[in-house]
């Protein structure tokens, strides 16, 4: 019923940059970022949906998504903290980019 | 459009964090279990109720405390829904005030 | 400490020194009971509900865990049941993840769009969790939270900051205090503190007798 879920733990992806009107649960700092998927958390209704009275279907997936924090912040962080936010599917991409190149942006 | 007034991970300008607790007062008490009330009934969802936090007035939601925000989305929700209107929440509330004695 | 068993009725207190909105959910509350959308017993049973609800739910899972590492698996790899084993109801709980600290590894969560919050197990957060100025810097500048808390890590040690904006609930299982061996869960537990399920801190030391 529900399309196969599109990223799999260790997948890099990138969090769309979208700004438009509504309930939106995915943070301005991490739109534009790059991570991997931690974990895969499984299907929910969809919160921007289930605010305007709406039952919030089809289910997305949620993931748990991974970040470096020298990575999304622009500045020396401790070098090994990371930063996880659960972000639905449709924020996210496919990225091209190697963890290394990201460390030196 | 802009990022939202509650959207503020990693805004800068931030203080130390205040590590006080207050005793909840009884209004307080009442709109938390108010709000959990009508969920449980089915009335309304938390993503409502966090959607009409959004769209409050800026300057009000970095003003206002936690409860009176919740307080101000559940009557936000609640008239959206027509369950109840402004006017008869005012009725009701000089009805009390009067009962209450003023300040 | 408020009566809960007042809050209904509201004698006890001066209603007409209340602001703007505290005064409005006495209206709101009394048309909702009037109209029929909800019950007094409906506003009682959510208060009881969370009067139940306290930091020291999550302390004994947190002590049981420390000394029963089949417990420990269990509560990782399933929350919800492992509360159900010690008659902690989580069924409010969506979706309920434990992370675990280690010698390299230390948690911490936020919520910096609301106030998200394992509430069925940890009870109300505390107001600093939800504060502005925790939302800000969690995410950013975690080390500094941490400092305040009078948590200093050093820099081969990781933080994993999780900013909790879904319907996951995230509670930290802190690392045991050395020099603990042998204790009972009842002691354990009182090591455990709210904010180190949080994650701005360890738990407290063990002091020796």
């Amino acid at each position: 019923m529900n399309s196969a879920t599109q990223f799999k733990p260790g997948d890099r992806v990138t969090v769309k940059f979208q700004d438009r009107p509504g309930h939106l649960r995915t943070p301005w700092y991490i739109r534009g970022k790059s991570g991997w998927i931690e974990q895969v958390h499984g299907e929910f209704r969809n919160p921007e949906s289930l605010a305007f009275g709406h039952d919030g279907l089809p289910k997305k997936t949620l993931y748990l998504v991974a970040f470096n924090q020298s990575d999304v912040w622009g500045r020396t962080a401790a070098p090994k903290d990371k930063l996880l936010v659960d972000i639905y599917e449709h924020w996210l991409e496919s990225s091209a980019q190697e963890r290394g190149v990201l460390s030196h942006e | 459009m802009a990022r939202g007034h509650h959207d503020i991970g990693g805004l800068p300008g931030a203080g130390p964090i205040d590590q006080s607790e207050h005793t909840l007062s009884d209004w307080e008490i009442l709109a938390d279990a108010v709000n959990q009330a009508l969920g449980a009934r089915g009335v309304k969802r938390t993503d409502e109720m966090r959607r009409a936090r959004e769209e409050m007035d800026s300057a009000a939601y970095r003003d206002m405390t936690y409860y009176e925000r919740w307080i101000a989305s559940i009557e936000a929700i609640l008239i959206e829904k027509k369950i109840l209107t402004k006017e008869e929440i005012d009725r009701k509330l000089s009805q009390f005030e009067s009962e209450w004695g003023e300040p | 400490m408020s009566d809960a068993g007042n809050v209904e009725h509201g004698h006890d207190h001066p209603k007409h020194e209340l602001s703007h909105y505290g005064k409005r959910i006495y209206a709101i509350r009394d048309l909702l009971i009037e109209k029929g959308v909800i019950t007094e017993k409906d506003i009682q049973c959510q208060i009881e509900y969370q009067e139940a609800r306290s930091p020291a739910n999550g302390a004994n899972l947190v002590a049981r865990a420390w000394g029963d590492a089949a417990f420990k698996g269990r509560l990782i790899a399933d929350p919800k049941s492992a509360c159900a084993e010690m008659g902690i109801d989580a069924t409010a709980i969506n979706e309920f993840v434990v992370l675990e600290n280690t010698e390299s590894v230390r948690h911490m969560v936020v919520c910096t769009l609301c106030s998200c919050y394992p509430r069925p197990i940890l009870g109300r957060p505390p107001d600093w969790y939800k504060s502005f100025n925790y939302r800000q810097r969690a995410v950013v500048d975690p080390r500094s939270v941490m400092r305040e808390f009078g948590l200093n890590l050093p820099d081969d040690v990781e933080v994993r900051v999780h900013d909790s904006t879904a319907d996951i609930r995230y509670l930290i299982l802190p690392l045991r205090p050395k020099g603990t061996e042998n204790w009972s869960e009842a002691d354990l537990a009182k090591l455990v503190t709210r904010d180190s399920m949080i994650g701005v801190m360890d738990p407290l030391d063990a002091i020796p007798e």
